[in-house]
């Protein structure tokens, strides 16, 4: 399988002869739906305080640059430093140059979908550097050597048998057993222990910014985030202009959402605000706190008619519900966020020309749309990509033509009617007997999986207008 | 419910019915007549546009949304055995020209008089015969809820509402009902393995029911499902809702051959 988009259709089959996967991939489309509707049913009154946390999100991207700034100011009062990253390539270089400012050797991290957007471990492994995940499932695979499957459980997509198989290969521990998943999280643990408290620079994610007092906000169900944030003597948060919010009250209304519709739990076991570096009477927390803000074309999408995409709260809703997502895992797509979320951001983010797929890959059902947590049009922004990728003509001739010569034809309806009239009358003859037919003589996607079942005996328009009622 | 007039209905047959399965297009008015509807069909009509619409080709679809709202501008109401193609008319037909505000407010107003034939007859006319049309009471149905009709319209009850009530079946609900079935119009074409998967998961949760024939409201499901279900040598009889209920019943499944 290779990590990019533009190969999404190759990754599927593969991914479809994966029976491991297709095994844990069932399981998950069946858990993960079920735990989400279940806390959602509990909470009640889904629908008001969604469109509540739209509105403050509308207006917070409305606002964007007044509470970006103020953000900024508070961040710098609270004796942190702010910096403004144009793409993934100089996020990566910022926190390089703060890493080699402090001779880091040693850097760990928690969970962050920016840093995965912009390769940071890779990075900063090249400049020699040991970084190590420490979320459990980033940790995972990270030792796997594999991108993420899913954007809040990165491992999801493998089973017990596989991490077992894993820990022995990778951990020099001896001969030991690892009955069951308790024992294997005990195993990581104590690895991990030893690397927060090894570590020169700590590097976290947020689900949320506050510009009223310049604390940054994460949620964790392991407590790896507050380790990594408050042992080592640096802290570093790595995330985008867009988690912004205005007051603090408002990623309260958020979390109710979030951890809802990611988890199905009502909050997670750990929910921090970072404020900035350790004042004089604080007993721990980092000496230096810095924040880099990633950009990465979010300000082009601003303004545009994606613009709903940047309150996306990155909760995995819509790919659990996605049919298609569960058929193919996350890997397949190719991109660090797969699903419906990841088939319009990664087009968007990296460009249309190597991920047209991804649009594609959307019957339209509506489940996305139905969970989402930001109300984003899900299925709708997909179609409007849609829209640009026949513009640039990246979709296959057959089909643009295809479109516009049965929507030319429909608009005749007397030519229409004549024409379909025939080919109706001819695949009736053809497959009367048996009720279908196996192929429709050109190779198309339809009759390579399943049969054309046979018409009935001429089209209901011939019919009617010959008088049957 | 009895209303003074008769309910003066304009039906949309839509494509497939059209192309594929008449039978459907005959069973919507016989029932809408049977509720006491005067149904019309005009003659020049053709398809809503969905496959140019979700190929995301809206120059192509404008003239034939513009085509649909003109044939049918003088129908109190406008009934179509379809939830997809409903739908297209009730909530993508306004987002297709908004910004063109006279067809926008045309495109308004026939979304407003527009409906599913299910959704038709329950919450439009609260139609309920004084008598069973036949009780099939032999054979276990099952129901699979497409896509469209269920999110975009909220049909969910009314078909198996009619079905208990016109025809005396209680649905035997099978696992995952409410999930696509891989059809999703030219999905279905352009990504045929993850396609065959989907359906494959639909088919198999079908006979897992225990039923002998599936129902549903939309061809485009039916006919992928049943287009599967041959080719990988699995039997179930599959129909449109209409067919049962209006009891017309002669013509074979979908799928099914001439005996």
């Amino acid at each position: 399988m290779k990590f990019s988009s533009e190969h999404f259709l190759d990754n599927a089959h593969e991914a479809l002869a994966n029976e491991t996967l297709q095994e844990n991939m069932a399981l998950l489309g069946a858990f993960l739906p079920a735990v989400r509707d279940n806390a959602i049913d509990q909470l009640g009154q889904f629908k008001e305080l969604r469109s509540y946390v739209k509105s403050v999100r509308d207006h917070t991207l409305d606002n964007l640059d007044h509470y970006l700034r103020q953000y900024e100011e508070q961040v710098v009062l609270n004796g942190g430093h702010v910096h403004w990253a144009r793409d993934g390539a100089e996020l990566n270089e910022i926190v390089l140059e703060i890493c080699q400012q402090h001779q880091a050797r040693k850097v760990a991290k928690g969970k962050s979908m920016i840093t995965e957007e912009t390769g940071l471990t890779e990075h900063l492994e090249k400049a020699g550097l040991q970084v190590t995940e420490t979320d459990l499932g980033e940790y995972i695979i990270q030792i796997a050597e594999q991108p993420p499957g899913h954007i809040v459980g990165p491992a999801l997509h493998m089973s017990v048998d596989e991490i077992r198989e894993l820990f022995f290969e990778h951990h020099d521990l001896g001969p030991r057993e690892l009955p069951d998943p308790p024992a294997m999280v005990q195993e990581a643990r104590k690895i991990l222990r030893q690397r927060f408290l090894e570590a020169d620079i700590g590097i976290i994610g947020a689900n949320a910014l506050i510009a009223e007092d310049g604390r940054s906000l994460l949620v964790t169900n392991e407590g790896n985030g507050d380790l990594v944030s408050t042992l080592p003597k640096v802290q570093i948060v790595c995330t985008s202009i867009d988690r912004v919010l205005p007051r603090p009250e408002d990623s309260s209304a958020l979390l109710r959402l979030l951890v809802r519709t990611a988890v199905g739990s009502v909050t997670t076991e750990y929910v921090s605000y970072y404020s900035g570096p350790r004042r004089p009477d604080d007993v721990d927390g980092p000496e230096e706190f810095h924040v880099v803000l990633l950009d990465n074309r979010r300000s082009d999408i601003l303004g545009s008619n994606y613009q709903d995409m940047l309150a996306c709260m990155r909760c995995g809703a819509c790919l659990n519900h996605c049919p298609i997502y569960i058929s193919t895992g996350g890997q397949a797509y190719g991109s660090v966020y797969p699903g419906p979320m990841g088939s319009i951001l990664t087009p968007l983010l990296n460009g249309l020309e190597t991920a047209n797929d991804l649009p594609n890959a959307c019957t339209a059902c509506g489940r996305c749309a139905e969970v989402c947590p930001a109300e984003i049009p899900l299925p709708d922004l997909l179609r409007d990509l849609r829209a640009e990728e026949l513009e640039q003509k990246l979709s296959p001739a057959s089909w643009r033509w295809g479109m516009k010569i049965h929507g030319l034809l429909a608009r005749m309806p007397w030519l229409y009617q004549l024409l379909t009239g025939i080919a109706i009358k001819v695949m009736y003859w053809l497959g009367r007997r048996r009720g279908y037919l196996s192929s429709l003589l050109v190779p198309n996607g339809w009759t390579q999986v399943r049969d054309f079942p046979t018409p009935q005996n001429g089209t209901f328009m011939s019919q009617w207008k010959k008088g049957r009622r | 419910m009895s209303e003074p007039i008769q309910p003066f209905v304009g039906l949309f047959v839509t494509c497939l019915a059209d192309l594929m399965r008449p039978s459907v297009a005959f069973s919507t008015i016989k029932l809408l007549e049977q509720a006491g509807c005067d149904v019309e069909v005009p003659l020049q009509q053709t398809c809503c546009g969905q496959p140019a619409y979700n190929t995301g080709d809206f120059d192509t679809t404008r003239p034939m949304a513009k085509q649909l709202i003109e044939r049918f501008a003088d129908y109190p109401y406008v009934v179509a055995p379809s939830g997809s193609c409903v739908g297209m008319i009730k909530h993508h037909y306004p987002r297709l020209f908004k910004e063109m505000p006279e067809w926008h407010s045309r495109a308004i107003d026939l979304a407003e008089r527009t409906w599913e034939i299910t959704s038709f007859l329950v919450d439009v006319l609260d139609y309920r015969p004084e008598q069973l049309a036949q009780a099939s009471t032999a054979r276990t149905f099952t129901y699979h809820d497409s896509c469209a009709g269920l999110r975009e319209l909220n049909i969910k009850q009314q078909p198996r509402q009619l079905l208990q009530q016109v025809s005396g079946i209680e649905i035997t609900e099978m696992q995952a009902t409410d999930v696509c079935c891989g059809f999703g119009g030219t999905f279905c074409a352009k990504m045929p393995e993850i396609s065959e998967k989907m359906v494959s998961n639909k088919l198999d949760n079908a006979l897992a029911s225990g039923a002998d024939v599936l129902l549903g409201g939309d061809l485009g499901c039916l006919l992928n499902i049943s287009g599967y279900a041959s080719r990988a040598g699995k039997t179930i009889e599959i129909r449109h809702i209409t067919e049962v209920l209006a009891g017309e019943l002669g013509e074979p499944g979908i799928g099914e051959g001439q005996s």
